[in-house]
């Protein structure tokens, strides 16, 4: 029989050092919604796990100038919405992140795992990359930060080098007049994996829309943003005309597969709705902000 | 395989137990513990019927490590009644049918105690949205729905 | 009929074993455990369709901590060319489906089982074992088995004289369909497709096995049937029946699927093997590859009418998946189809074809819904085209009271019209509709059945009773025997145990199945509490020293009569149980009795569905359930059947299907994604009890369980066509679908 390691580190360097002496056959466990599942169907067979949720600072939240937030990689998305500001500054990121599975996943799941998972489809990241959230990783050799886009790599697959930890999620100072939302199409009302995902993040000044951030999940092998379709928006009244065009890109940035969560005309088609959803959303939001 | 030594409090008294380091807390509840309430159906986070609670949050036992309970607090359904006296859910429950087969039922009352400690006035739809991760396939939810709907109801008049 | 005042009859009571399941003690199969006890687990076929050509299990053997190892080599074997039925199903294919023997026939199909000191150790063991596989190529769908080059499953399978995958026809005629039709004024004919659907019970099958040295054997598992398990394990094992005990442990759920077994026998070898208690319990995704869904199907259903909506001729051609080995639900199919309506010349055939996937199992009125699909939406079609109401159309053809139907029975007094004249008056019907919402309605009927069942009753000696039935409790059976036996005895309700025995406390009973459990034993349970009641007449007569005549029992208690009215003070249950010797002694009655006299039920679903057109998803706003269900014995459960057979509906027809690859393997075998329908997807579920007394049955019960399930996909397709004005025939309708087709008819329009 395999012989497995649990650990539970009080702090990140001996996370780091103990990931890292294992070279490759460690597995991070945050909320642990994903890695027991895999763990369940033998699809993970890791020799070590390494609990994180002992790490204070992957399980802090803290609020910073602005409207801004650092949020530990591992916190819940149950404890993120019982937070007393972060929803409302943030209900795009909140909403997307407790749109992963039921309540009692909720209780568990974690941005930092969803990211690190490395799913097309994870619903919390296309909501990180719309808010402009960096991470925060720490691994042997120290400290460095990315944009939450440039981390998936692949289905599966993350831009981390080996040994580094996700530690914690930047959220960047909340502009006045600003919203995010993200919404998702699934067959039914929950529990099911995001045939389409679609985050937004809007800056509004008057009727004009000033800033825009939109990405994509599961159309594509990563979580994707959509640079036509912000600069479609950006400058423009959200009219139809601009809303449609955005809607275009968007669809022309799908790249999807058929599985048996979608199909290829189907995920097209719906991601060039769900981005005037969206938007409709965080502009009411921005407006309000 | 080396057993991992776990401390933790199991509906409120204080519980000792060895698990290999990769055992569910599902399986230590029911395969060490004789906390048979809790149920198997998925192993995978998609049934609810393991429902437990970890320091009052609402959890699948078979989406957490045994060892993640040493030094927290887990309630299961075995404690929900205090001694003879039901759980108002539990007494509703009975008293509406809102089970046939009963193998979800444990998960749906510590699912909808979870709800009603957060929220004492849920809507139909916050209910239903609450309780998406408990299948049950026998009621089609009608009278579980209600039964946690007017439990909410009676226990606001009763703390008025 | 029951004659007495209705006390408890019709009384919401709690649940005999309501508290247990309210605080986790309830012992479902899974929660048992035994001193010693090891854990089996099964090797599976990697492959959709392959000879076995050797096994070799020897270094599973060699694992430590393995204690016993089954082949199929173990199981009894039933020759293909001689039928051995059990019940509903045969052990020529059932010892075929709990291990395989000459051929893995699907992805999934037990290979071998390993008992171990550890699950983990079972596992590993598992993989051990070498298996040679040559592999065959398969045919999962029923074109590809029907196909001229298509894999033949079966050599000693035959239709019209060649190897094929149909394994069996059945067909119904009545009066001259090619006539019928020919008197038409207007005829629609569709195709239809149905997929596999499973049962979806939370409790995956399990069981504990344990084996003493003298060879007595007992089984605790989860089964729709602990009789069924008994004789299918001493079948399947060469044990005879009187040294196996099978006790039923609470069932979570079954719907059919667990009118089968699986894992016992297995269980059963590797116990007699190592001398030691066996677990085994199935996960999941050995629940979805392994056990039987029910078939998917494809039909083609023809009916014509004159202008007024009389139905002339109807005809209904189904092909249902049987899976690996034979024995699709075509006769509910066939049978059911066309049973709610009065057609003078009709015609249903049905073909069982095999093809490599599990074996299927029977799934609440078994084939029924498939045969009512293709019938109520071309019913809906017709009603559309000739402009009249679908509840109109369906009341002018409605079976009645003397009706002959196709399948072959004159319907006795039942209440199909009934269901639809409530239907048309019910609020639901009537209320209005708002953008992109449609209504439909559709109709169903299941035979339900009657059989062996067998009842003890005891007096305790405080003058309590227990009442001790033959069939697992599935859905509140025990309530309504409560209610029963309380009405009888003129006591309350909570002075009434009610359990359910096990192969060697009860006598023979069959399986809860077929919407006859509260039927049959409450007919057993009546004779048996009348028994009684006679006992306790008798007691009291001696005690006061007058005829047995001149007593009567009364709210609980012996009175005299006639002209010994008012003469002697009324004896109570309790002081004649106290004083049971002074007569016969312990006082108690059993009944065992092959129940005749169920009659079939008849439903009618209204079914709101809003449509968003841009994602094309429909959602169920509003849904009613109208059925005549004889009587009403305890409302709740009966509300609760009506109720989880609607979502078991709906769940078909929008979002349950199994997907394969290309390699014949199920590619979603979990919750997450056979998407069963969640709290968050239905709405509240409308009943409406109709009461028509079947006059066969001591209280009047029909039977309810099947019914709410057949006639719900029909009744969604119908709403979601008149919310679009699209024609949906294959299930289920899901999202791509909807927008696909929306698409087509924009294209269509431009």
């Amino acid at each position: 029989m395999t012989n497995i390691q649990y650990l539970a580190p009080a702090t990140l360097d001996e996370a780091v050092r103990a990931f890292a002496a294992a070279e490759g056959a460690a597995r991070i466990l945050a909320g642990g919604t994903d890695l027991l599942v895999q763990m369940q169907s033998g699809f993970a067979k890791p020799g070590m796990i390494v609990d994180v949720k002992k790490i204070p600072e992957l399980m802090a939240i803290e609020e910073t100038a602005g409207g801004g937030f650092i949020v530990g990689a591992a916190v819940s998305g149950a404890t993120l919405e019982r937070h007393p500001t972060f929803g409302k500054i943030w209900p795009g990121a909140l909403e997307a992140l407790n749109l992963i599975g039921s309540t009692q996943v909720q209780g568990r799941a974690s941005f930092g795992g969803n990211l690190c998972n490395g799913s097309p489809a994870a619903d919390s990241v296309p909501g990180l990359v719309a808010a402009g959230a960096t991470v925060t990783i720490q691994g042997p050799n120290g400290r460095r930060e990315l944009a939450v886009e440039d981390v998936p790599a692949g289905p599966g697959k993350t831009n981390l080098a080996p040994g580094e930890i996700a530690v914690s999620f930047t959220f960047p100072a909340h502009p006045a007049h600003s919203g995010d939302a993200y919404l998702r199409m699934i067959p039914r009302t929950e529990m099911d994996i995001a045939v389409v995902g679609c985050g937004v993040f809007l800056t509004m000044d008057g009727e004009t829309c000033t800033a825009a951030r939109v990405a994509l999940g599961a159309v594509a092998p990563t979580v994707r943003r959509v640079p036509d379709a912000e600069a479609a928006l950006i400058g423009s009244h959200l009219d139809d005309a601009a809303l449609e065009t955005a809607a275009a890109a968007c669809r022309a940035a799908c790249n999807p597969i058929d599985d048996k969560r979608g199909t290829i005309a189907y995920r097209t088609s719906v991601a060039g709705v769900l981005l005037k959803r969206t938007v409709a959303i965080a502009a009411e939001r921005a407006a309000q902000a | 395989m080396t057993k991992i030594h776990v401390t933790t409090t199991i509906n409120g008294e204080p519980e000792e137990f060895l698990c290999d380091p990769n055992e569910t807390m599902l399986d230590a509840l029911r395969n060490r513990l004789g906390l048979t309430g809790a149920k198997e159906g998925c192993a995978t986070g998609d049934c609810g019927a393991c429902s437990i609670t970890l320091d009052g949050t609402l959890v699948c036992a078979c989406l957490m490590l045994a060892a993640e309970s040493d030094g927290h607090e887990i309630t299961t359904i075995e404690g929900m009644a205090e001694g003879e006296n039901l759980h108002p859910l539990q007494t509703k429950f009975l008293e509406s049918a809102a089970l046939q087969c009963g193998i979800c039922t444990p998960g749906f009352l510590i699912a909808a105690k979870a709800l009603l400690d957060e929220n004492p006035d849920p809507t139909e739809t916050e209910v239903r949205f609450w309780l998406a991760g408990n299948l049950c396939r026998c009621t089609g939810y009608d009278k579980i729905i209600r039964a946690v709907m007017d439990t909410a109801a009676e226990m606001r008049e009763a703390a008025q | 009929m029951n004659e007495i005042s209705n006390k408890w009859i019709g009384e919401r009571t709690i649940r005999p074993d309501g508290i247990d399941k309210v605080t986790g003690r309830a012992a479902f199969a899974a929660d048992t455990s035994m001193p010693g006890m090891i854990w089996g687990k099964v090797l599976r076929s990697p492959h959709a369709h392959a000879v076995i050509k050797s096994i070799d299990t020897s270094k599973a053997e060699a694992l430590p901590g393995v204690k016993a190892v089954v082949t199929a080599a173990d199981i009894v074997d039933f020759p293909v060319d001689t039928p051995v039925p059990l019940g509903i199903q045969d052990m020529r294919w059932m010892c075929r489906n709990v291990l395989a023997r000459e051929k893995a026939l699907w992805h999934g199909h037990a290979i071998a089982g390993v008992a171990a000191t550890s699950e983990a150790i079972a596992e590993e063991a598992c993989a051990l074992i070498e298996v040679e596989y040559e592999v065959l190529p398969h045919a999962i769908e029923i074109d590809d088995a029907l196909a001229k080059d298509a894999p033949i499953l079966h050599d000693f399978i035959t239709f019209d004289g060649k190897p094929s995958n149909i394994a069996g026809t059945l067909e119904h005629t009545k009066g001259d369909v090619e006539a019928g039709f020919a008197e038409a004024d207007l005829v629609i004919e569709r195709d239809f497709t149905t997929r596999p659907v499973h049962q979806g019970y939370i409790e995956p099958h399990a069981c504990l096995v344990s084996t003493a040295a003298d060879g007595k054997m007992t089984i605790w598992s989860s089964s729709q049937g602990q009789f069924m398990v008994r004789a299918m394990t001493a079948l399947l094992t060469g044990i005879p029946q009187s040294n196996i005990r099978a006790i039923p442990a609470e069932i979570g759920g079954g719907f059919g699927g667990k009118t089968i077994i699986y894992l016992e026998p297995m269980a059963a070898i590797l116990s007699k093997k190592s001398g030691r208690p066996v677990k085994m319990v199935m996960t999941r995704e050995e629940v979805m590859r392994a056990s039987g869904p029910t078939s998917g199907s494809k039909s083609t259903v023809k009916i014509g009418v004159r202008k007024d909506g009389k139905i002339t001729a109807a005809e209904g051609i189904y092909w249902l998946q049987a899976g690996g080995l034979p024995g699709s639900p075509i006769r509910g199919a066939v049978g059911c189809a066309l049973a709610p309506y009065d057609i003078p010349n009709g015609r249903t055939l049905g073909y069982d074809v095999v093809s490599n996937r599990s074996k299927v199992a029977a799934y609440r009125a078994p084939g029924a819904p498939i045969g009512a699909f293709g019938v109520e939406c071309v019913l809906d079609e017709i009603a559309d085209k000739l402009g009249m109401d679908p509840l109109d159309l369906r009341l002018k053809n409605a079976a009645k009271e003397g009706t002959k139907a196709v399948h072959g029975p004159t319907f006795p007094l039942m209440g199909y019209v009934e269901s639809l004249e409530a239907a048309k008056a019910h609020a639901h019907y009537n209320a209005p509709l708002g953008p992109n919402q449609g209504r439909g309605v559709a109709s169903g009927f299941w035979f339900n059945a009657g059989g062996e069942s067998s009842a003890q009753v005891n007096i305790t000696e405080d003058g309590n009773v227990v009442v001790t039935t033959g069939h697992p409790d599935i859905g509140g059976s025990r309530a309504g025997i409560a209610n029963i036996c309380a009405e009888l005895l003129g006591i309350d309700y909570r002075r009434i145990s009610v359990l359910i025995g096990d192969t060697a406390t009860i006598g023979f009973s069959n399986l809860t199945g077929g919407s006859r459990v509260l039927f049959a034993s409450s007919i057993v349970v009546t004779e048996s509490t009348k028994k009684i009641i006679a006992t306790l007449c008798e007691l009291a007569a001696k005690i006061w020293d007058i005829d047995p005549e001149a007593v009567i029992w009364e709210d609980g208690e012996a009175r005299p009569a006639g002209a010994n009215a008012g003469q002697f003070p009324p004896l109570t249950l309790e002081e004649l149980a106290a004083r049971a010797n002074e007569s016969g002694g312990p006082i108690g009655a059993g009944t065992q009795l092959n129940t005749t006299g169920a009659e079939g039920g008849f439903g009618t679903h209204i079914c709101d569905v809003e449509i968003d057109p841009e994602l094309g998803i429909a959602r169920v706003i509003r849904y009613t359930v109208l059925q005549d269900v004889g009587r009403a014995v305890h409302p709740s459960y009966v509300e609760g059947q009506m109720q989880g057979g609607a979502a078991q509906a709906i769940g078909w027809a929008l979002n349950e299907e199994y997907l394969y690859d290309k390699n014949g393997k199920v590619d979603n075998p979990g919750f997450l994604d056979y998407r069963m329908p969640v709290a968050s997807d239905l709405p509240m579920l409308d009943t409406h009890i109709i009461e028509i007394p079947n006059p066969k049955h001591p209280q009047g019960v029909r039977g309810v369980g099947e019914v709410p399930l057949v006639p719900g996909p029909a009744a969604v397709r119908n709403a979601i066509h008149n919310a679009l004005g699209i024609y949906f025939d294959d299930l289920p309708i899901s999202p791509p679908r909807i927008l696909a087709a929306l698409e087509g008819q924009k294209a269509a329009a431009e």
